[in-house]
């Protein structure tokens, strides 16, 4: 092949390969955030507001309707965790839209590094910024009585990074195709609100007529929160499945989504990529 | 002229020299009947052409001539519909890992994140091109130090001026030794100070490092700097060359005369004189040899017809408007009007 040219000696090219292109780009993430402080405060105060503010409303119309005598306070702590999660999550891939926008991404986009890279990058920087959020919201577990055993807390940590996991990839195949950021949000509520009023966050699946606790079987995110109420109330949450299928189940969830975000960022068409 | 005749006017003039043939094998850049439709729009319509190692290559053309569309197929942003595109022998649609590791781009638009610092930018992007650790520190360093923001390196990019962030793009760009670099209208937004710098530092580059450099631009002054240029339109090409070679075959000055009735003082010049003199945008424009002695003929035969007369060298411009029979910024017009009624059109 005729690659060496009439061109001078030069630096041979390297192939840079995955691991660090990644960890670069997810250190550009959170570097990025702390440096938006209203986007640090966000992360600190939203979480309690979420879980005092819905907790306490619902709580009163809907005490003991979880059949446990639990306060629904209570009850809803690991749902609401659910939901920071869900939100937090989704809503950190509104970057690959400013990325685009910005331009930043173009200059991913012709460096020769694989496109899993620009995924990996983005959805581990997403997931660590949602993971964060949701630990933080942790810190509130002892004031309502729940404690945690070492194992149990680093499953919950687990449960966490894969919810967290499966839904920045969500949000990263969703903000791929698009240039606006208001086309994101529009099509996001499509999928926030039903994944999360049937993820168990609200109500048990126990509770929920037939038809209904057969989409919130169907939703992955029912798995998270059934495993985040198992590890926090073993005596009074009585789970369905095994924590181990829990984990799979969110395990396999995370690996469809990742590669479904993979699948459209490898495209290349003959549409003008910016 | 009506618009279509100007059309198959373009179409019939032979695309220039092919000079593609005579570089296969030693072109760093080849480009090889590219063609790119979107949307039934025809951005690129069969373009050939090659570049040579370390020279500075230059695609002109305005707006909506198709050098956009050639610089995102070349940095692999975007495939062709037929045709090939290589870069050091890599296919940009079969193979676009390996041309990405030979070339840097520069693209018009801000690329740099203007939330981390100077040196935080080029570290990523170095991480994103193989270099790490003490090596790429250095680098970065010296490419800090090259384009004069070494004082900066550790504020944010938001705090910088246009030029500063437009040198810390193209240090971006050179950041891992590149051997073919592709900017897009670099000098956009720059002032002239600027635009000379850069000027420069691509003629260092190319004499010192024998990068190769193509670039895109709409100046017909940037154009003259380059060594050898394509010049684009609707999608064509309708010159390669260098540009004294293109200036070259106009042969002779360009005269313009502004008058009252342009269509009818052409016709009858060129009765009187046999030169192919045209009516252009309400001006008559005409090429002769030693065309100040030809000048006073004209006055004397059509005293009173003449308002203004101009004489001069002829110019890039002149190369457009003779292959294409149209200025240069009427087209882009056009393509402006083309694509507002596009519009209309949709919101009906």
């Amino acid at each position: 092949m005729a690659t060496t040219t009439a061109v001078a000696p030069r630096v041979q090219p390297i192939n840079p390969g995955t691991v660090i292109p990644s960890l670069s780009l997810w250190q550009r993430e959170i570097v990025r955030f702390y440096r938006q402080k209203a986007r640090v405060v966000g992360v600190i105060l939203s979480p309690l507001l979420f879980w005092i503010v819905i907790g306490s409303g619902f709580g009163n119309s809907m005490r003991g309707a979880n059949g446990t005598g639990q306060h629904y306070l209570d009850f809803f702590f690991p749902g609401a965790l659910t939901m920071i999660i869900l939100f937090t999550s989704i809503f950190t891939m509104m970057s690959v839209i400013e990325d685009r926008n910005e331009g930043f991404l173009l200059s991913v986009l012709v460096a020769p590094v694989s496109r899993s890279v620009i995924v990996m990058g983005k959805v581990l920087g997403g997931t660590t910024l949602a993971t964060i959020q949701g630990l933080i919201f942790l810190v509130f577990a002892p004031f309502i009585g729940v404690h945690f055993t070492v194992n149990s807390f680093l499953l919950i940590v687990l449960t966490v990074f894969l919810v967290s996991f499966s839904l920045t990839a969500l949000g990263f195949a969703i903000a791929w195709p698009m240039d606006s950021t208001q086309a994101f949000h529009a099509i996001i509520n499509l999928f926030l609100i039903p994944l999360w009023l049937l993820s168990g966050s609200l109500f048990a699946v126990k509770d929920a007529s037939k038809w209904l606790a057969l989409l919130m079987r169907i939703n992955p995110l029912t798995y998270g929160t059934e495993a985040l109420r198992g590890l926090m109330y073993p005596q009074v949450a009585s789970p369905d499945f095994p924590i181990a299928f829990d984990l799979a189940i969110l395990g396999g969830f995370a690996a469809v989504m990742f590669i479904i975000a993979f699948t459209l960022a490898n495209r290349r068409t003959t549409k003008p990529a910016a | 002229m009506p618009y279509n005749e100007i059309v198959s006017l373009s179409t019939t003039i032979p695309a220039a020299p092919s000079t593609a043939a005579a570089f296969t094998g030693k072109a760093v850049i080849e480009v090889q009947d590219l063609r790119h439709t979107y949307d039934k729009r025809v951005t690129l319509d069969g373009v050939s052409f090659a570049v040579r190692p370390a020279e500075i290559f230059g695609l002109l053309g305005p707006n909506g001539s198709g050098k956009t569309t050639m610089f995102r197929i070349l940095s692999t942003l975007m495939l062709p519909t037929s045709g090939h595109a290589l870069i050091q022998g890599h296919d940009a649609a079969k193979d676009p890992a390996a041309l990405r590791r030979e070339i840097g781009v520069v693209f018009q638009a801000q690329s740099i994140d203007v939330k981390l610092t100077a040196a935080e930018n080029l570290t990523h992007i170095g991480h994103l091109y193989g270099l790490r650790g003490d090596a790429l520190k250095q680098r970065v360093n010296e490419m800090l130090r090259r384009v004069r923001l070494d004082d900066r390196a550790n504020e944010k990019a938001e705090t910088f001026s246009g030029g500063m962030q437009r040198r810390l793009e193209l240090a971006k760009g050179l950041l891992h030794h590149p051997s073919v670099l592709l900017l897009d209208e670099p000098t956009t937004g720059l002032d002239p100070g600027a635009r000379r710098d850069l000027w420069q530092y691509l003629q260092i580059l190319r004499d010192e490092e024998r990068v190769t450099v193509i670039v895109t631009t709409h100046l017909m002054e940037e154009a003259e700097k380059c060594d050898r240029l394509a010049i684009l339109s609707s999608g064509k090409l309708v010159a390669l060359g260098t540009p004294a070679e293109l200036k070259h075959e106009i042969g002779g000055d360009v005269i313009v005369l502004e008058t009252n009735d342009p269509e009818s003082l052409a016709q009858r010049i060129n009765q009187r004189f046999g030169v192919e003199a045209t009516a252009l945008d309400g001006k008559v424009r005409f090429e002769r040899e030693q065309g100040h002695r030809f000048v006073t003929d004209v006055v004397e035969a059509f005293p009173g017809d003449i308002q203004s007369i101009s004489v001069s060298k002829p110019t890039l411009e002149d190369v457009f408007i003779r292959r294409t029979g149209h200025r240069f910024w009427t087209e882009d017009e056009q393509a402006k009007q083309a694509e507002a009624a596009g519009k209309k059109k949709k919101k009906h």
